[in-house]
């Protein structure tokens, strides 16, 4: 028992390191691991005969990433998509018209627009950046995102579009010079 | 169908997610031959789309 134990505990760094990159949140990935950690505990009866410790925890984690994406989908919900209504006036107009943006080709050959990029990124709200980066770098369709985070794709569209919006906002100022 | 900027705004992104009904897509075409504004904003997120696939390029090289 105080084996298993051990062995479990070893693992605790690397599954912490599992669930930051997914969770984006110091706090929610230590309680996922936590809770992970308990389970498996808990469950040492069912992980015999197993070849792989380090396998069956992180299935474990997983399915604990997933309940706190989840639980904080639910908080995100409350949130609304009018934050950007200000750049709008009562009709719907553009307060201030896009301008194009110069030489979008050449932002992409360099370097130092990628940090900016990644700058902009970093200030999305988490659950926004998530959304999003599933969407756009990992390439995954909307009703693969809503299953996976529980939620409808209206409430999915609305984070991809508030994701833009703020990206675009920020490339502007930023980056493009406005 | 008459869309505002603000709705044109809302249908672009929606657009990059899923395929829009086909007269939801004639008013964003109607709307962009009028407004230079939502035209450039067009062009920005597919910028934007363009960015976050060479930033996964760069990651993996």
């Amino acid at each position: 028992m105080d084996d298993f134990r051990s062995r479990v505990e070893r693992e605790r760094a690397y599954l912490l390191r599992y669930a930051s990159l997914q969770l984006r949140d110091a706090h929610a990935a230590e309680d996922a691991v936590q809770e992970t950690l308990v389970a498996a505990l808990a469950g040492e009866a069912s992980f015999q005969g197993r070849a792989n410790l380090r396998t069956w925890l992180t299935g474990i984690l997983k399915h604990k990433i997933i309940d706190a994406i989840r639980r904080s989908s639910r908080e995100a919900h409350a949130a609304s998509a009018d934050e950007f209504d200000a750049l709008f006036d009562e009709r719907g107009h553009w307060l201030e018209l896009p301008a194009a943006w110069p030489d979008p080709d050449a932002a992409l050959d360099q370097k130092q627009f990628f940090a900016v990029l990644e700058l902009c990124l970093g200030r999305l709200p988490q659950k926004t950046a998530q959304t999003f980066m599933m969407r756009e770098h990992l390439g995954l369709e909307t009703d693969e995102i809503c299953k996976e985070l529980a939620i409808t794709p209206t409430h999915c569209w609305v984070l991809l579009y508030r994701a833009r919006m703020a990206l675009r906002e920020c490339l502007n100022k930023e980056w493009f010079g406005k | 169908m008459i869309l505002s900027c603000k709705e044109v705004t809302r249908l672009v992104s929606q657009g990059m997610d899923r395929r829009l009904p086909f007269g939801r897509r004639v008013a964003l075409r109607v709307h962009f031959a009028i407004c230079d504004g939502c035209t450039n904003f067009s062009k920005q997120l597919k910028t934007i789309r363009e960015s976050i696939a060479r930033l996964a390029d760069r990651q993996e090289s």
